[in-house]
């Protein structure tokens, strides 16, 4: 095997991978250097697994809550954590062994190993140095981390993070989730829906913080429907750890409280993975937020012929940005210009239920830069197909820049949001006016009416409420 | 081998000349001598004829376009001939499989021709008049409103497209609006013919940068001095003076006469939608002329309150910038101060100045009799460039009708 290359990626995650996969596409030589498995944190310890999980409760919570009332008589239900964190492995498992396949089908050399950069686009992976001729490509990722300023110090036990709580056999009687957005809430809906006692705690004053307050408001209500404790605008200033659980300490409008559990998951704060990669060899320097300073047009690290994608190059930390920052470098290297991207039209979706997704400002935003806009909103609950589908919690809000019709942002709550959100991401990027989408004929009856009839409704016509 | 149709010198003077419309579309089998085209140039329209027999393969550029002599416009060749170095990147008959081979040298450089194919932000040579623009919805929208011409911009979207940081990029840095402009949207811009450009240089050196001529017009006032007694009557409300008609009947007429209600732009006239009047007022330093905006709109009444009330300032130095700027139009009149006849001077970029005599009583004959009428002569100071003979007097012709029949402003 040739040590030469035209382009290595140092990281097999989504940023990694694709960027692998679009370099090959484009005739460059490609290799991909991963220590652990193909598919990163995403494929095996973070989007993917938490999705089969997700499924599961979401099955559990229907056939609790809702069966009776759709007509099916189930008795004798009951739930096992360990036989659905099997069943996300097995899922997992699939999607890293479908990203082998893929980097064979696309002739992308897998190099299995820890890589050090090296001057002169080289990298080192144990008695090995690999030679890049066009780019080497940082594709690192981030991994958990702990909260040791209040003594939230991850032991894997009682204090663990997301990659314990992935492989945990048995759901814990009680557990605080320190951390309410995406991740928090996700696993408080999961280890609610398989029994445990959850308390949520998050140091801004609501849940799901950086999405619209609306948004927020809804999951709140439904995660109280479902008796998960939410405590917001609380800060832990102590944890005291014993065996098999732990007290924490919490300050939430002036009042301290405690908080008895049997496990705490840490579901806020990740670390970058920059450090013994050889950044300082080939001087690439950090940000002041300890990302890799990079030219957001060209990616490229303050290294020349060294760039970086993903989580390591910067907020949001998404593989879906990440995996477009590949594609935007691979690009590049085979000496196209490929068109900028968006990074205010990237999707932020939380997977909980009901599902929350947006794409660009928030009302609270547009509401603090002094933007003119119009809200246009329609509930799920006016809807006939979320009526029929027992599924009316949320709303589609769009917000519309009064003067243009431009889509300033955009945000879905309730079943399906996931998938809904695309319609105005397209729009977004299209640059569509809230006119376009109304224009479009949405199909009778579907959840996507909504999204019509929000728009309509920023126009001040809409037509089912 | 595939021929380059150039723009050719029609006649003697002639430096560039538009291609006012294709006489034959692309794929059309040509021979020599057809009629492949109508060019304007500076003297008159004229036809551009094939020199090669075989297929006209492509335009290469849209009709409407302005072309410097001996510039590509099109290609003739034979079917499915690979024309790419002669076109540029735009040859859609090009196949794409194509072997790649030598250009062959054509009598006219093949390079310009690439260049005005590909490099439609040149300014001077492309604009599509006829092609519609790829644009998002949104930057259409903020073009529209903002009155910039999506064909002066290059897009940097997908494929050319123009977006919204286009649009936002043109209007920083002030590119021109766009004719038409919806109406409410204030002027209209009018491109200028390659007659109008000649007409205007050469004016220009012969008697200096506002090149003017002198229309003068004797109207009978009879019957504005009956309508003035008759509105005096009203009490001290209707109480209006010689020149407040005169403005509003000014106004009146520019409204009929949109080419009169114009400023010379260099690059085009701009015609505008609304008539802003300005009034020469004599203080003690010299004169200022302030405006009565949008005068053909206002009743008489109203012009002559804002006349009084802008005069009083003018005296006493309190007239804001916006209230002595952006007229279209300008009306100056020495009538008080006994001048029976003078010229203005127009103050650029407007087109045109009236100057007012005072009204004075004059024997005219009358169907072969001698009788007594009171009459003002008026004299126009035209923009030749802008306003000609026929224009001007096209104009001062309704004003005269107004004024002879002053029941007209109210009509």
């Amino acid at each position: 095997m040739s040590n030469r290359f035209d382009v290595i990626v140092l990281g097999g995650g989504p940023a990694g991978y694709v960027c692998a996969i679009r370099a090959a596409q484009l005739g460059l030589s490609t290799a991909v250097i991963e220590k652990d498995k193909l598919g990163g944190v995403c494929v095996n310890i973070g989007c993917i697994p938490t999705k089969a999980l997700l499924h599961s409760a979401l099955v559990a919570n229907t056939i609790a809550h809702d069966a009776k009332g759709l007509g099916i008589a189930v008795e004798g239900v009951s739930t096992d954590y360990g036989v659905a964190m099997k069943r996300s492995r097995r899922v997992s498992e699939q999607n890293s062994k479908g990203v082998g396949f893929l980097m064979k089908k696309h002739k992308v050399t897998v190099i299995s190993g820890t890589g050090t950069l090296l001057p002169g686009k080289q990298v080192a992976v144990e008695d090995q140095v690999y030679t890049a001729d066009k780019g080497i490509v940082i594709a690192t990722g981030s991994r958990v981390k702990g909260i040791p300023p209040a003594g939230l110090n991850l032991d894997g036990k009682v204090i663990i993070s997301s990659d314990e709580a992935l492989f945990l056999e048995h759901a814990p009687a009680s557990i605080a989730v320190v951390g309410a957005g995406a991740v928090g809430c996700e696993f408080a809906d999961i280890f609610n829906a398989f029994g445990s006692a959850v308390t949520l705690i998050e140091a801004l004053p609501r849940i799901l913080p950086l999405e619209d307050a609306a948004a927020s408001d809804v999951v709140a209500k439904s995660f109280k429907k479902r008796k998960i404790k939410s405590i917001a605008g609380a800060m832990v200033k102590n944890t005291e750890v014993r065996e098999g659980g732990a007290t924490l300490t919490i300050e939430a409008a002036g009042k301290t409280e405690t908080v008895d559990v049997d496990v705490v998951l840490v579901a806020a704060g990740r670390a970058v993975n920059t450090e013994g990669i050889g950044l300082e060899a080939i001087g690439a320097e950090l940000d002041d937020r300890g990302f890799i300073r990079v030219n957001l047009d060209t990616l490229e690290t303050t290294a020349q012929g060294y760039y970086a994608i993903g989580d390591v190059a910067g907020p949001p930390m998404l593989a879906h940005k990440g995996s477009r920052e590949g594609v935007v470098v691979a690009e590049r290297l085979a000496g196209h210009t490929p068109h900028p991207i968006r990074y205010d039209n990237i999707p932020s979706v939380t997977y909980c239920h009901p599902e929350v997704a947006s794409i660009g400002l928030t009302e609270e935003a547009c509401a603090e830069q002094g933007l003119e806009y119009q809200a246009g909103l329609f509930p799920f609950s006016a809807n006939g197909r979320a009526r029929a589908s027992n599924a009316t919690d949320g709303f589609v809000k769009i917000l519309r820049d009064t003067k243009y019709g431009e889509i300033l942002g955009a945000h879905i709550v309730g079943a399906d949001a996931s998938e809904m959100i695309h319609e105005l991401a397209v729009a977004r990027e299209n640059e569509f006016t809230v006119e376009e989408i109304d224009l479009a004929v949405h199909a009778h009856p579907t959840l996507s009416e909504a999204i019509a009839e929000a728009a309509l409704d920023s126009l001040g016509r809409v037509m089912h409420t | 081998m595939a021929t380059t149709v150039v723009m050719e010198a029609l006649s003697p003077t002639m430096e560039e000349g538009r291609l006012v419309e294709w006489k034959q579309p692309e794929g059309a089998a040509v021979t020599t001598g057809d009629v492949l085209a109508e060019v304007e140039t500076d003297k008159a329209v004229m036809e551009l004829v094939a020199r090669a027999d075989g297929t006209l393969l492509k335009h290469l550029v849209p009709a409407g376009t302005t072309v410097p002599v001996a510039d590509p416009v099109g290609i003739i060749g034979q079917p499915g001939e690979d024309i790419t170095g002669l076109a540029g990147g735009a040859a859609p008959a090009a196949p794409a499989k194509s072997e790649p081979q030598e250009q062959a040298p054509t009598p006219s450089a093949p390079q310009p021709a690439a260049e005005a194919s590909s490099t439609p932000s040149d300014g001077t040579a492309v604009t599509t008049a006829t092609d519609r623009p790829k644009a998002s919805p949104l930057a259409r929208r903020m073009a529209r409103d903002q009155g910039i011409d999506l064909s002066a911009l290059a897009g940097s979207g997908p494929g050319g497209r123009i977006i919204k940081r286009d649009v936002e990029g043109a209007a920083s840095q002030g590119v021109a609006p766009s004719a038409p402009v919806p109406a409410g949207g204030g002027f209209v811009d009018v491109p200028l013919t390659q007659m109008r450009k000649t007409i205007a240089k050469r004016l220009a050196e012969s008697i200096g940068p506002v090149p003017t001529f002198y229309l003068t017009a004797d109207i009978a006032m009879d019957r504005t001095w009956e309508a003035r007694e008759a509105l005096k009557a009203l009490g001290p409300e209707g109480k209006v003076s010689f020149n407040d008609i005169i403005l509003k009947a000014t106004a009146t007429a520019l409204r009929q006469h949109p080419e009169c209600n114009a400023w010379w732009q260099g690059d085009a006239i701009r015609q505008w939608h609304e008539v802003h009047l300005g009034m020469a007022v004599a203080i003690d330093e010299g004169l200022i002329t302030p405006v009565i905006r949008n005068a053909d709109q206002k009743t008489l009444r109203e012009i002559s309150a804002e006349a009084r009330a802008l005069s009083e300032k003018a005296r006493a130095r309190k007239l804001q910038p916006e209230e002595y700027t952006g007229a279209t139009f300008s009306v100056s009149n020495l009538g008080n101060f006994g001048i029976d006849h003078f010229t203005a001077i127009i103050n650029p970029p407007e087109a045109g100045i009236l100057a007012i005599g005072g009204i004075a009583e004059r024997p005219v004959v009358v169907d072969g009799t001698v009788t007594v009428q009171r009459r003002m002569l008026v004299t126009m100071s035209c923009d030749h460039r802008v306003i000609d003979g026929a224009l001007g007097a096209a104009f001062l012709k309704t004003l005269r009708t107004v004024l002879e029949n002053p029941l007209a402003l109210v009509w």
